[in-house]
């Protein structure tokens, strides 16, 4: 039968240039590239390319591009060529239509749509080559603010202290390699904040960064054990993720390698399910007593955090879970990454998180239990911009996941969930996963909490503020550009000019 | 022309002129004096707001809670005095004295009462009755129905409106009255209300703020308190200034050395210096306490019957001068303009970012007077009762 | 007597296998050092010293090139005297003009890192450690860090000499 299915990219290879060294050969591991055993030239299969642009980097002489496939079908304004090949792509295989990370329609990004304050002449804008910029953090529940305040009892509110408000997201050892884990873990370790096991447990070699871990608790509750829980720094129940609301996770058994199952406690080669829902979660009231277990488990040494995915009535969830003992709110916007999901759920489900943020501050403030809990935010948070915003109209911090991974040389080519990562990232096999350099990554991803820590203070100091905490819940500071009058209220903030 | 929104409406960046002077023991003194203070700092203001704050200024009314009140008109006094009088017993009333001066222009009619709370659960109850009074003087700024609560307090009263402080001072006759604690404030707006109850101090019960400064960290304090039942309704830095202490000192029974605290804390570099213990309850406090930190340029002073508390942000991004000599603390903006009305000084100095200068009036002081009427019947208490 | 010698560490736990050191050794001893692509496609190919290996599996892959030894087996069993150690560098050097292609070294050397069979120029080549370089080129052409340039201190043995 033939195949409908077309190239997505064409590979230009500059002969003049290609001295026949075969790095592309042997770093693909799509086979795009393959040494025609005639005439030992190097040639290319572009139907197999998926875009990660490592031959590119790689090639010493530059002779390679990989660029768009150029031939399109007729121009329609509905019926795109990406339209097209994704029902090309279903009538060849019968099968749900898979990707890897987050959201890939061009919606409206409404961070992009929201700018930031400046002092000018009626305050001064603070030099912060010249003056302490504060970005620690602190998540955890804070005490109810009565008569007979609790400060008196800080082992009932234990909290996590952070030096910058970005953390590295739940991201499973199994979907990502070992070496992604002790990259985030010792950046975390470094720059102080901290960083989360996703649901694949907590390998050996990570450890010695279990301070700064946060080790999640899923609905397939894999690696959980006394000891996993007692390791962390904070328990994470992962109800949903932006990138796939409402349904489970999947690790194939071909990903289960004897490390991956070793870690996750299950038999290898063995497919990993999460199912859609904690089978022992049916009601808010079921949280609860997970959070409470969790709580008894640890003796109340160390917060809960409870992440669901954006979706409608956020609001109220976050209200609920609040009460029902979260210390940490996580809110993951349908921007948000993953190893797998299917493509339709990806692009068509949840909210952004720009929405369900200032929702959700404004319910938890209407309630007078805002300052109570910590509120982080997760999914598609791109730069510093996005975070200071992201504070701006109340996240006490916020998880990046994607951006850490194009940190450590992510392409964004989409295809985690085949497992042939070719920058070593969301792979176990070894022969792809030693292409991340623990060592390199650990640096990269320092490098870039590092960077943004910079950006984070001027962006404060040019508000006339030395500490982040002045920035949280501020929407003062934001003003919204091209928005609807509806989506300004919803935002809680003002439109330019006002 | 489109009506200029006003306060409350919208926020309005301001420069400013501080001035607070106390006597430590407690003896009055004459406004003349905090207004000589304030008019050396004539160019930080702009004539868009003066107003002072006085304590002990009705000595033989101590019982009752004075209540000072801008009024639009006729019906909105009426509308005032009938809530006034569902929920208080008004022992006095009638106008405030005031002196025709060229530069004060329409001022709104403004009244004061003397008054009890009728009410005797919230008469025997201290701390329902605080709360029901904030709630009513809230209600009725917030209501913004053309009349404004100026200040509403035992033996105390704030005066204030649009002009140069020291006109200001002349068209209340602030030479007439004689308190032991004045604080003063000229204001520099961006912007041209000229709404009278914009002006400052901001009063809530018996304390007052004068705030010099823009707070940056506005909205994050805003909506922080807004949430324990405060309404900014003037969207001023001052009012929710006096709304965090009032949160933090009355509310929640702090010292005002741990609102300080709270407000401005000691930067992280500078915790890690301290001793462990002490660092561990200043991290504990600010962890759960984070949005109230006021961050950005200010200079504020914090009066109440027992005295001040001047404070400047951690970075001193605003100027604060203070002094002391054998009998009085006084702060201003300037050095030049305590210079004008203290003698005597011990010791003049530009208090650090974050610490806080204290003026408490030692009420057990062996050398101080009688303020009250009952107390011995003073001059200052029979000055005090003829323009009552 | 101590001295302080380069030596190229190799972790191989990261060598992916591309084989960009190999193509940077044999430029960095090629005519034309500075452009890749000339000096692979002037001439003949010009030969690399050092090489990089793929496991039976392929999941893992090693560098290979030499040790430097400090009492090197090719040096002991060359015939012509072109095998040599430098006591101030430490490195051990084959010069071309004498080498006669007799392989002894090649088949002496525990770590095979002589390349000289099939690359049909009748001499062996070996690492050099790029002394004239600020790094090796193997060193800094590898994206991964796998080889490590280090200064280590070695203990020199007059006894040898003397």
């Amino acid at each position: 039968m033939l195949k409908l299915q077309k190239a997505k990219f064409e590979i230009g290879r500059d002969f003049d240039r290609c001295v026949g060294c075969g790095v592309c050969v042997n770093q693909c591991a799509n086979e795009v590239h393959f040494r025609d055993p005639y005439d030992e030239s190097v040639c290319a299969d572009d139907i197999k390319c998926v875009g990660c642009q490592r031959c590119v980097h790689l090639c010493p002489t530059g002779a390679l591009r990989v660029v768009s496939f150029a031939s399109r079908t007729r121009e329609h304004g509905l019926w795109t060529s990406t339209v097209i090949n994704e029902i090309h792509l279903q009538s060849d295989s019968g099968g749900i239509l898979l990707s890897g990370m987050g959201h890939s329609r061009p919606d409206t990004v409404y961070w992009d749509r929201i700018l930031l304050n400046a002092s000018q002449v009626t305050n001064p804008s603070i030099d912060p080559l010249r003056e302490p910029m504060e970005l620690k953090t602190f998540l955890g529940r804070k005490p109810p603010l009565n008569r007979k305040n609790s400060l008196d009892a800080p082992e009932k509110y234990p909290q996590l202290e952070l030096e910058i408000p970005v953390m590295f997201a739940a991201m499973s050892f199994g979907s990502v390699s070992l070496n992604v884990h002790k990259s985030l873990a010792r950046a975390a370790m470094s720059q102080k904040t901290y960083w989360n096991t996703g649901e694949g447990g907590l390998h050996p070699e990570v450890r010695a960064y279990r301070d700064r871990a946060i080790v999640q608790v899923a609905s397939g509750r894999f690696g959980v054990s006394p000891e996993y829980l007692e390791e962390g720094a904070c328990i994470e129940i992962k109800i949903g993720q932006g990138a796939k609301p409402g349904i489970g996770g999947h690790l194939p058994g071909e990903k289960v390698t004897g490390e991956v199952a070793r870690t996750r406690k299950i038999p290898p080669g063995s497919d990993a399910i999460s199912p859609a829902p904690h089978h022992d979660i049916y009601s808010i009231e079921d949280l609860s007593q997970l959070i409470y277990s969790l709580k008894e488990a640890t003796a109340y040494r160390k917060p809960v955090a409870v992440k669901i995915a954006a979706v409608h009535n956020v609001a109220a969830i976050c209200s609920g879970m609040a009460r029902a003992g979260a210390d940490i709110l996580v809110i993951d916007g349908y921007r948000g990454g993953s190893g797998a999901t299917p493509l339709r759920i990806r692009n068509d489900v949840g909210i952004p998180v720009e929405f369900a943020l200032a929702a959700v501050d404004r319910r938890l403030r209407e309630e007078g239990i805002r300052n109570e809990v910590s509120l982080v935010v997760s999914g598609g948070i791109r730069n510093s911009a996005d975070v200071a915003k992201a504070i701006a109209l109340g996240a006490d911090a916020v998880y990046i996941g994607t951006a850490a991974l194009v940190a450590l040389g992510c392409h964004m080519c989409q295809n985690c969930y085949t497992g042939k990562c070719n920058w070593g990232i969301a792979t176990v096999n070894p022969r792809l996963a030693r292409r991340l350099n623990p060592d390199i990554g650990t640096l990269r991803a320092e490098n870039l909490l590092r960077a943004w820590k910079h950006e984070l203070a001027e962006f404060l100091g040019g508000m006339g503020m030395n500490a982040i905490e002045s920035l949280r819940g501020n929407r003062l500071m934001l003003r919204g550009l091209g928005l609807t009058e509806r989506e300004l209220e919803i935002l809680g903030i003002k439109a330019v000019g006002e | 022309m489109k009506k200029m929104l006003r306060e409350g409406d919208v926020r309005i960046p301001a420069g400013c002129a501080i001035a607070a002077l106390v006597n430590l023991r407690g003896l009055p003194f004459a406004g003349t004096r905090i207004a000589d203070c304030i008019a050396v700092m004539r160019e930080r203001s702009n004539g868009l707001g003066g107003g002072f704050a006085a304590y002990g200024i009705y000595p033989e009314m101590k019982d009752y809670y004075a209540v000072h009140v801008f009024f639009d008109g006729i019906p909105e006094k009426r509308e005032f005095e009938y809530q006034l009088r569902r929920h208080f017993r008004v022992v006095s009333t009638g106008p405030i004295p005031t002196r025709r001066n060229d530069e004060i222009h329409n001022p709104p009619i403004i009244w004061r009462y003397f008054v009890s709370p009728e009410n005797s659960l919230l008469a025997e109850e201290p701390v329902r009755r605080q709360e029901f009074m904030v709630s009513f003087i809230t209600g009725v700024n917030a209501a913004s129905n053309g009349a404004y609560i100026v200040s509403f307090g035992k033996n105390m009263g704030v005066f204030k409106g649009v002009g140069f402080p020291e006109d200001i001072a002349d068209f209340f006759r602030l030479d007439e009255y004689r308190g032991y604690l004045w604080t003063a404030h000229g204001r520099f707006p961006t912007n041209t209300p000229g709404w009278w109850g914009g002006a400052h101090p901001f009063a809530l019960l018996e304390t007052t703020v004068i705030h010099n400064g823009e707070i940056s960290s506005y909205d994050a304090n805003r909506r922080f308190i807004e949430m324990y039942g405060y309404r900014c309704s003037l969207q001023t830095d001052t009012e929710v200034i006096a709304y965090i202490f009032d949160f933090l000192c009355r509310r929640l029974g702090m010292s005002q050395e741990e609102a300080a605290l709270i407000v401005a804390p000691p930067l992280w570099d500078e915790l890690a210096m301290m001793e462990e213990e002490t660092a561990n309850r200043i991290t504990r406090i600010r962890a759960v306490f984070s949005s109230l930190l006021l961050n950005g340029p200010f200079s504020i002073v914090l009066a109440t019957p027992d005295g001040i508390m001047a404070l400047n942000d951690r970075l001193k991004l605003r100027p604060m001068v203070a002094a002391e000599n054998e009998d009085f603390v006084a702060v201003a903006s300037e050095e030049a303009a305590i210079r004008k009305i203290l003698t005597g000084i011990n010791r003049i100095w530009s208090p650090r970012g974050g610490e806080p200068v204290w003026g408490k009036v030692d009420l057990t002081h062996p050398e101080r007077e009688p303020l009250y009427a009952g107390e011995g019947g003073s001059d200052d208490a029979e000055a005090a009762k003829s323009k009552i | 007597m101590t001295a302080v010698v380069r030596r190229v560490e190799a972790q191989d736990e990261y060598c992916m296998g591309c084989g960009l050191c190999r193509l940077a050794c044999q430029v960095a001893h090629s005519a034309y050092p500075l452009s890749i692509v000339k000096a692979m496609k002037t001439g003949s190919r010009p030969v690399p010293r050092m090489s990089v290996e793929s496991s039976a599996d392929g999941m893992s892959f090693r560098s290979v090139r030499c040790l430097q030894c400090e009492d090197p087996e090719c040096v002991k069993i060359c015939i012509s005297g072109a095998a040599t150690r430098d006591e101030e560098t430490g490195v051990v050097l084959i010069d071309e003009q004498k080498c006669v292609g007799c392989w002894s070294c090649v088949i002496a050397c525990p770590e095979g890192a002589i390349i000289g069979p099939g690359t049909g120029r009748g001499k062996a080549y070996k690492c050099d450690l790029c002394l004239e370089r600020e790094f090796p080129a193997c060193v800094a052409a590898c994206p991964n860090r796998a080889l490590i340039l280090r200064e280590v201190e070695v203990v020199e043995s007059t006894t040898r000499e003397g």
